[in-house]
């Protein structure tokens, strides 16, 4: 039993992809708390999908995937701030437009070039095939992501809860956008080699929406999401070895559940205490 | 706090806003307020209240003219922390997980250093500034599990913390019951004591002349500008308003020598309720109502 457990373990593999998967989902998760809170959701499914291009030029030019990604990512960003200021457009139209462009664009690079990257492990991320190169980007990412968190986490709080009292404070609210935009792109590059463009969404929308659900505070919000993110990471990870399935399908549908969980039971903004809440303002009112 | 000598001064230099869409929505506005006074900025919706803070504040570029705050352009004189906002209720994301300490808190932001922990001093500021308001027991709540007038009041808390000589609030009375808005008033009173200069917008004409010292009425631009007794006459108040401000002529409506002086009239900002002697309903045009009006003074020749 017990060496049955332990057995994915014992493949080098293995190991790593649990491992750079925990980092990468506490990481994600972390900036889900502001992603949630600024109401980016949508923005970071459009840089998870626009990165795209980015792999395939770099991976054409023999560059580090990172490099390429991140390119496009904001360049697609820089794309939509600058057809909606030029447009009567409403956001959400022109955020659709651009990143679906962009990822057209990407799959038609692929498609020409299909020796030199495949087209599955961007869409559907490949831990498994983690090269150590590729670990060391994803570490470094992390790293340098959690350290600007660390230095300016409270700035970007009161940018996402209140722009007008950081531009009035005379705190460089331009700034803060492109910081934030940046870190979204950052970990959705980072993201897409363990979940893949499709879901990357999940990983940088899910931990922060359900620990919004269990906690007023923010920076008990930050410890949840980034406990659920590790978790759910680790353990999506090791147990897809035993279903021998997708390593993303099995984190993010495992994040689902823990949402589920929480939508229906948290004890203050969930399901069932919302209705009891009701049936007890109707009883005091009658 | 010190109190410095020169009291501060806030000066609208013939500004100009004109929005992408080429809507000029303030044209060569132009006042001067000083340190020590609450000012009231009134006019109707659009009338260009909401542009004109924006403007102070840095928001929008004016296309001509200037924004001085003690001689300081806007922008620099936001770096010096020179003006706190109270934003309208509407504005506030309520359900964001924050607390009223934490709001507070974010106040003390530009006296932090760059990873904003706060020091024993911010604290302390920002204990008194809750305290002030009547709100340091409120401090671990989350922001939407308060009243109406307690939310208005954190933020209060918040840009007194700021400690900032001029303070602009958009619509206080908005959504907050009577008792607050004379807490609030008070409140407003004791700054302007300190020195502090406060620009309210509010369209809640009653209440002006009850604090503000100052008023400045907009409609697009500066219609009249000065001490509250010069400003706030009938003449300049029909032109700010225009047809827009509701009437209640008593000889035109179905209000009669009965009813003498027992009329009752409630009133929010919008068209006034009237009820009569006896606390029958009035209406404001007697055509149409002849049935009433007579039903009425038989009652009335009865008793």
């Amino acid at each position: 039993m017990i060496e049955t457990l332990v057995s994915p373990l014992q493949y080098d593999y293995m190991l790593k992809a649990i491992l750079v998967s925990g980092l990468i989902g506490g990481v994600c998760a972390f900036l889900s708390c502001f992603i949630t809170l600024k109401g980016w959701s949508l923005m970071g499914d459009a840089l998870a999908h626009s990165v795209v291009p980015g792999v395939a030029i770099a991976y054409a030019l023999g560059l580090p995937f990172a490099v390429g990604a991140f390119g496009t990512g904001l360049l697609a960003a820089v794309g939509m701030a600058f057809v909606k200021v030029k447009t009567r457009l409403r956001e959400d139209a022109v955020i659709g437009i651009v990143f679906t462009a962009f990822f057209a664009f990407g799959l038609f690079l692929i498609s020409l070039n299909p020796s030199s990257v495949n087209l599955r492990t961007i869409v559907f991320g490949n831990i498994l095939g983690i090269s150590d190169p590729d670990v060391w980007q994803m570490i470094i990412i992390s790293g340098l992501t959690l350290a600007v968190l660390a230095i300016k986490w409270r700035d970007l709080l009161l940018f996402c809860f209140d722009t007008n009292q950081a531009r009035a404070m005379g705190l460089n609210v331009t700034a803060l956008h492109y910081t934030l935009l940046t870190l979204l792109s950052a970990t959705a590059v980072a993201a897409l080699q363990t979940v893949g463009a499709c879901l990357v969404v999940a990983m940088l929308v899910t931990p922060g929406a359900t620990a919004y659900l269990l906690t007023d505070r923010f920076g008990r919000m930050i410890g949840i999401a980034s406990s659920m993110g590790v978790a759910t990471s680790l353990v999506g990870a090791y147990a897809s070895y035993f279903f021998d399935g997708s390593t993303g399908g099995c984190i993010v549908t495992l994040q689902t559940l823990v949402f589920l969980a929480v939508f229906v039971f948290a004890p203050k903004h969930g399901v069932l205490a919302a209705r009891s809440k009701r049936r007890l303002a109707a009883e005091g009112a009658s | 706090m010190i109190a410095s000598t020169t009291p501060i001064e806030l000066s609208v230099d013939n500004v100009t806003v004109s929005y992408r869409n080429g809507h000029v929505a303030l044209r060569d506005t132009t006042f001067q307020l000083k340190g020590g006074s609450i000012c009231a900025l009134v006019g109707v919706n659009g009338s260009g209240k909401s542009t004109l803070f924006k403007a102070i504040m840095g928001f929008v570029k004016p296309a001509r003219g200037k924004v001085l705050i003690d001689g300081l352009e806007v922008r620099t004189a936001l770096k010096k922390n020179r003006v706190a906002y109270v934003p309208q209720t509407e504005e506030v994301d309520w359900s964001f997980p924050v607390s009223v300490w934490d709001v507070v808190m974010m106040g003390r932001y530009a006296y932090m250093g760059l990873m904003r922990i706060p020091r024993a001093e911010d604290r302390k500021i920002a204990e008194e500034s809750l305290t002030r308001v009547g709100m340091w027991e409120f401090r671990e709540r989350q922001i939407g599990e308060l009243s109406g007038g307690q939310k208005k009041r954190v933020f209060l808390a918040r840009a007194l913390a700021q400690r900032t000589r001029v303070i602009l609030l958009d619509e206080p009375f908005t959504g907050v019951d009577v008792k607050t808005e004379l807490t609030i008033i008070e409140l407003l009173r004791s700054l302007r004591a300190e020195g502090h200069l406060m620009l309210v917008s509010t369209h809640n004409l009653g209440s002006v002349p009850e604090f503000c010292d100052q008023v400045v009425l907009i409609n697009r631009t500066v219609l009249a500008a000065g001490a509250t007794e010069d400003v706030f006459t009938q003449e300049n108040l029909v032109k700010a308003f225009g047809g827009v401000l509701r009437h209640f002529h008593f000889d035109k409506s179905t209000v009669q020598k009965h009813d003498g002086k027992a009329v009752t009239l409630l009133t929010d900002d919008e068209r006034p309720l009237v009820f009569g002697k006896g606390g029958h309903l009035e209406y404001s045009r007697r055509e149409g109502k002849e049935a009433v009006v007579e039903e009425r003074a038989e009652e009335e020749d009865d008793r």
